[in-house]
């Protein structure tokens, strides 16, 4: 195997994203996602069995895009990354069973990964300024929210704190909802926001009293502001008065963007560690890039922010985080594994062969 | 020569090969488990273990037969999804069998013959059924009913012999494929899983990573 630059296809199935990637080392050569979004619109949500259905039938035909994308063929393949968790197991599981016969039926190796740490991933493919360790990462969707301290991608990442409810993209789909605003709720809360005034409420910050700073320091928790902002609408709406819907869902983009920069920020400062990713398809909200910018401006943080194609779920942060498996000299995984759906993020290959 | 997977029950992997100057249909390599929740980490070392025992090379495959069905959802993708990418991986044509059909062709070459109901369970207090009449002038198993869902306590009494199967074998949905290439009655059915079942519309509460 070429181990200076390996060509390797990356699948992606943890959500209702079917992602395939491939990529040489750090080069991309194709990120071809099909996505089962618009199936789950009309539920509000990610329903898992209708992901994992769509998952099965979008493989094949991503693999032949991605391919013919990249002017590559099979044969060509030094190994097949996949995301093995965390994620939806029915929907993971679609991806493992096709990864792993994939490898077989070209006869090579076999890197199951973490799909966390493959958005950290994603940022090496930025060829014109490679990501540098280590560094804060903050990871933000609809399926996951974490904080992470990566001091090696291949070896050492620590998990600094994560959400212990709703995930941040979970709950702008939620509190669209409640505003009587479609699924998926990002996009519809940016677009009812833009003239409100993001200090017209102060919504709750959730874990970030004094109280909460020994335990959660780095946790988040978003319930509480779906709460919040449920009681407040409703409370207009006894007294009979109307409903600022600019005002509300700026105040409530507000109090995301906000707890997750300050904890971002403040894990940077206090650890020293002067740089921050950020990953995720939240990464697409307008106000957190905007936020995130500032802040680290004002603190002194080198801010990464990869091109949202590479922020959402995708095969090719999967593939890139295999080929910096395959360059380090990490061995393969076995074929034992499974998928994981709450694999932690200190997690980085599962099942590495011990030889 | 033909490499086989079914995950509508357990796993089941196997290379089965038809000797074309006799039509004798030989089962070269089968590894299987009744285990209905380990498909994902089992599928890979099957396949591995089946070509190995069979002693043949991937190229030497003609395809890639797969079990549609019926069968719970979850297990019976991880099969599924394994054989589209083999097929693609060794560029040979995917080859869709129904599972409940494999069940009925290894009951008759063992010896049963006329009516026979196969029974597996689809979960749910629900049983997914299928009926046949002996096998056809193909020697494949004639299917007059099925596969359907029917409450568990409320299956139709079977006219000959009911057969409720906890595995299906991958060597009988190779031998399936094969006589259909052999008789030129590919494709057997489409290449859409048989779920049977409307997947439920509960979303997600959400991935919670707990540490
Ligand atoms: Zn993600």
């Amino acid at each position: 195997m070429n181990r200076d630059a390996p060509l390797i296809l990356g699948i992606e199935t943890s959500c209702d994203e079917t992602g395939v990637g491939i990529v040489r080392g750090t080069t991309l050569l194709a990120n071809t996602i099909a996505s089962s979004m618009e199936e789950h619109a009309r539920y509000g949500g990610v329903v898992p069995e209708v992901a994992a259905r769509a998952h099965l039938e979008a493989l094949g035909p991503t693999i032949r895009t991605a391919l013919a994308e990249a002017s590559v063929s099979l044969d060509d393949i030094d190994a097949v990354a996949v995301t093995s968790g965390p994620g939806l197991a029915g929907a993971l599981m679609v991806g493992v069973g096709a990864a792993k016969a994939l490898a077989l039926s070209l006869d090579v190796p076999i890197y199951a990964v973490n799909h966390l740490v493959g958005h950290v991933g994603a940022d090496l493919l930025d060829t014109a300024a490679p990501l540098e360790t280590p560094t804060v990462a903050l990871l933000v969707s609809g399926g996951h929210t974490s904080l992470l301290l990566v001091r090696d991608l291949v070896s050492d990442v620590e998990l600094l704190g994560e959400t212990i409810d709703d995930a941040a993209g979970e709950a702008f789909d939620k509190v669209a909802r409640l505003l009587g605003l479609p699924y998926p709720g990002g996009p519809e809360i940016d677009r009812a926001a833009i003239g409100g005034d993001p200090r017209a409420i102060r919504f709750p910050r959730g874990l970030t009293q004094s109280k909460d700073q020994a335990a959660h320091r780095y946790d988040f928790s978003f319930s509480g502001l779906k709460t919040a902002v449920a009681r407040w609408v409703e409370q207009r709406q006894a007294a009979g008065e109307p409903v600022p819907l600019a005002d509300v869902a700026a105040s409530f983009r507000e109090a995301v963007a906000d707890v997750l920069v300050s904890k971002a920020v403040a894990a940077c400062t206090e650890l020293g560690v002067p740089r921050l990713l950020l990953g995720g398809g939240v990464v697409a909200n307008a106000r957190l890039r905007e936020l995130a910018t500032e802040r680290a401006d004002a603190a002194g943080i080198a801010l990464r922010i990869p091109p949202l194609s590479l922020c959402t779920d995708n095969g090719a942060m999967i593939a890139a985080l295999g080929a910096q498996l395959v360059m380090a000299g990490h061995p393969p995984s076995t074929l034992d594994f499974g998928a994981d759906s709450t694999l932690p993020a200190t997690e980085i290959q599962v099942a590495a062969n011990a030889a | 020569m033909l490499l086989a997977i079914d995950t509508s029950t357990g796993t089941s992997v196997a290379v089965v090969d038809r000797d074309r100057a006799s039509g004798e249909l030989r089962c070269l390599a089968e590894a299987s488990t009744d285990d209905t929740m380990r498909h994902a980490e089992v599928i890979g070392g099957f396949i591995r273990d089946a070509l190995a025992t069979a002693g043949i090379d991937r190229r030497a495959l003609s395809g890639v037969a797969a079990g549609m069905g019926p069968g719970p959802f979850t297990g019976l993708r991880v099969g599924i999804a394994a054989a589209h990418a083999f097929a693609l991986g060794i560029d040979r044509p995917f080859v869709p069998v129904v599972s409940h059909d494999a069940i009925a062709l290894t009951r008759y070459t063992a010896g049963d013959a006329g009516p026979l109901q196969v029974v597996t369970d689809a979960r749910r207090r629900e049983f997914a059924v299928s009926d046949y009449d002996g096998l056809d002038a193909d020697g494949m198993p004639l299917r007059v009913g099925g596969p359907v869902l029917v409450p568990r306590d409320e299956v139709p009494a079977a006219r000959g012999i009911r057969f409720d199967a906890s595995i299906v074998s991958a060597g009988a949905i190779g031998m399936l494929a094969e006589l259909a290439f052999a008789a030129g009655r590919l494709p057997l059915t489409s290449d859409a899983p048989i779920y049977l079942r409307a997947p439920d519309v509960t979303p997600s509460a959400g991935k919670k990573v707990l540490r």
